[in-house]
């Protein structure tokens, strides 16, 4: 019997790990690994950092406000999505519809997911102008095509039974999704939608950067005219928002589920 | 009466359990299906009539399963016809595109129950009704007082009217099953095709259910075909047996036919699993 073990150290086992480590070596090449470097500027980093102290907080009233627009933005940004995403992720899920609908969803939705918030936040900021609208519809185009995602993994993974016994009542294919399927991931969708909530709070605060509204615009300036007090400051209003929002949101979550 | 074919195992015993109905409820002709190649129902042919309480007996993979859900339509079969309530369920492999219509007529209890878990007691009862709800107050999920009131009697008629508004999930088996058949009576369902109903559920449960059933079938006159592996239970309950091996109909009559000595006959060394498990025990003390 002990013969039918499976080997541990395979021919295969050791060929993987060369690659593996080949892999590694090329790509830590690539991205100019060089731990030496980082050694060496520790002394200027310390420096650098220590020009952000103390936090200029002059114009605290200003970043509120401006961290205030940070969340509304993420707020109406997930708000679109979600909306859009639930039926997106009933059209992607393999268990409720053909595959002539599933794919091209599927497409669309990954398209949507891989491009980054900045790179749409530039495209809006062209079509509607500077301003924190351009952002709500970045946010809202690559949420849609992460939730959309996530929604319909949820979809996929609900017990088919319930469905079926309303198939049984001589109920619609669209009562079926009703009352069959959206109780059952309802309770998923909100938790993802939340998280993704917190997730667009922080993607929202670069957004400024390219004009896209938010607190962005305050933190780049600073930047630019080597304020770094009053970047400290925008970091430290941003981080307690974030920490905030997850804090409550995570409690929102862990009644959900 | 014998039909006799040239193979002697392969003899089918029918005797007439009632004078000839005027036209069955439930009819079968020809009716086949295979998955992957492997025959799980092989030419049926089955008339029930309106009123009669039916056992479909075998043990797991004998096709009484799949024979079910071919009635309602939740299985598409290879050939044959079917046809329930004079309308047509599928013919030739293809189901009728009124179907849902067919469906709505006639109740279907899983093993598993099948509720909506996240649901109201209430909710899983007015789902019954959907077949005759709007789109647009199916997505405000809204039902009038009228309809309530129906889905409340019904979960009078089987007892667990106090548990209305608790959430499906919070009940005992017994008590699911139970609003499955209620949500049957929601939907004004002249038939009730059971698959499995009891065999999730303790000894005292089951019993209830299958009292139920019977009840049903005696005082509301509602046809019911329910598939059974325990054959204390069906000689109990059942005055007509239908029992099938691999996928084929071996003996459709009187259940008083169904002796252990047919059973034997028909079922050889896996009769065992037809008579061993189960909740027959719990009648066996008389």
């Amino acid at each position: 019997m002990l013969a039918r073990e499976r080997k541990r150290l395979t021919p295969q086992f050791f060929v993987t790990l060369g690659i593996a480590i080949a892999v590694l070596i090329y790509t830590g090449q690539v991205s100019d690994l060089s731990f030496v470097e980082l050694a060496k500027g520790g002394s200027n980093m310390a420096e650098y950092i220590s020009r952000y102290f103390p936090p200029d907080f002059s114009d605290w009233q200003s970043y509120l406000q401006d961290t205030i627009e940070t969340i509304a933005m993420g707020i109406w940004g997930t708000l679109f999505a979600a909306l859009i995403s639930g039926p997106l992720g009933v059209m992607a899920s393999e268990n409720i519809c053909p595959f002539w609908v599933v794919q091209p969803v599927r497409r669309v939705l990954d398209a949507m997911r891989a491009i980054n918030e900045v790179v749409f936040a530039l495209v809006f900021v062209v079509a509607v102008g500077l301003g924190p609208f351009a952002g709500v519809l970045a946010l809202f185009v690559h949420t849609t095509g992460t939730l959309g995602k996530l929604f319909s993994e949820a979809v996929e993974a609900i017990d088919p039974g319930p469905v079926e016994g309303i198939r049984a009542t001589g109920a619609s294919r669209i009562q079926e999704i009703l009352f069959g399927v959206l109780p059952q991931v309802l309770p998923l969708w909100t938790s993802f939608t939340l998280y993704r909530f917190e997730a667009n709070v922080r993607s929202a605060s670069v957004l400024g950067i390219v004009g896209a509204g938010g607190i962005g615009v305050s933190l780049y300036q600073s930047f630019r005219a080597f304020k770094y007090g009053k970047v400290a400051a925008i970091l430290i209003i941003l981080i307690l928002a974030v920490v905030l929002i997850d804090t409550i949101s995570s409690k929102i979550r862990q009644r959900l589920i | 009466m014998f039909l006799t074919s040239a193979q002697g195992e392969r003899q089918v015993y029918m005797t007439h359990v009632q004078s000839p109905p005027m036209s069955p409820v439930i009819y079968v002709r020809g009716l086949a299906k295979s998955f992957k190649g492997k025959l799980a129902l092989q030419d049926i042919n089955l008339s029930i009539a309106d009123g009669e309480m039916v056992a479909l007996v075998g043990a797991s993979g004998s096709g009484k399963s799949t024979l079910l859900r071919a009635l309602n339509g939740l299985h598409c079969s290879d050939c044959g016809l079917i046809e329930v309530g004079g309308m047509q369920v599928q013919s030739e492999g293809r189901l009728h595109s009124r179907v849902p219509m067919v469906r709505s007529r006639m109740g279907f209890i899983f093993q598993q129950f099948n509720l909506v878990k996240r649901l109201t007691v209430l909710e899983n009862v007015l789902i019954g009704h959907l077949a005759k709800t709007s789109l647009i107050r199916s997505f405000l999920r809204q039902f009038t007082q009228a309809e309530k009131a129906q889905a409340l009697a019904a979960l009078e008629t089987v007892g667990i009217l106090e548990q209305a508004y608790k959430r499906a999930a919070d009940l005992s088996g017994g008590q699911q099953q139970r609003v499955a058949i209620a949500r049957c009576l929601m939907q004004g369902a002249q038939i009730i095709l059971a698959d499995e109903p009891i065999a999730s559920l303790d000894p005292e449960s089951a019993r209830k259910v299958m009292e139920l059933l019977t009840w049903l079938n005696q005082e509301q006159g509602i046809t019911i075909v329910c598939s059974l592996h325990q054959v204390q239970m069906v000689q109990r309950y059942f005055k007509r047996s239908v029992a099938l091996k691999d996928g084929i109909i071996r003996f459709d009559g009187l259940t008083t036919d169904l002796d252990h000595e047919r059973l034997s006959q028909i079922y050889g060394s896996s009769l065992d699993e037809l008579v061993v498990r189960g909740h027959g025990e719990v009648f066996v003390k008389t």
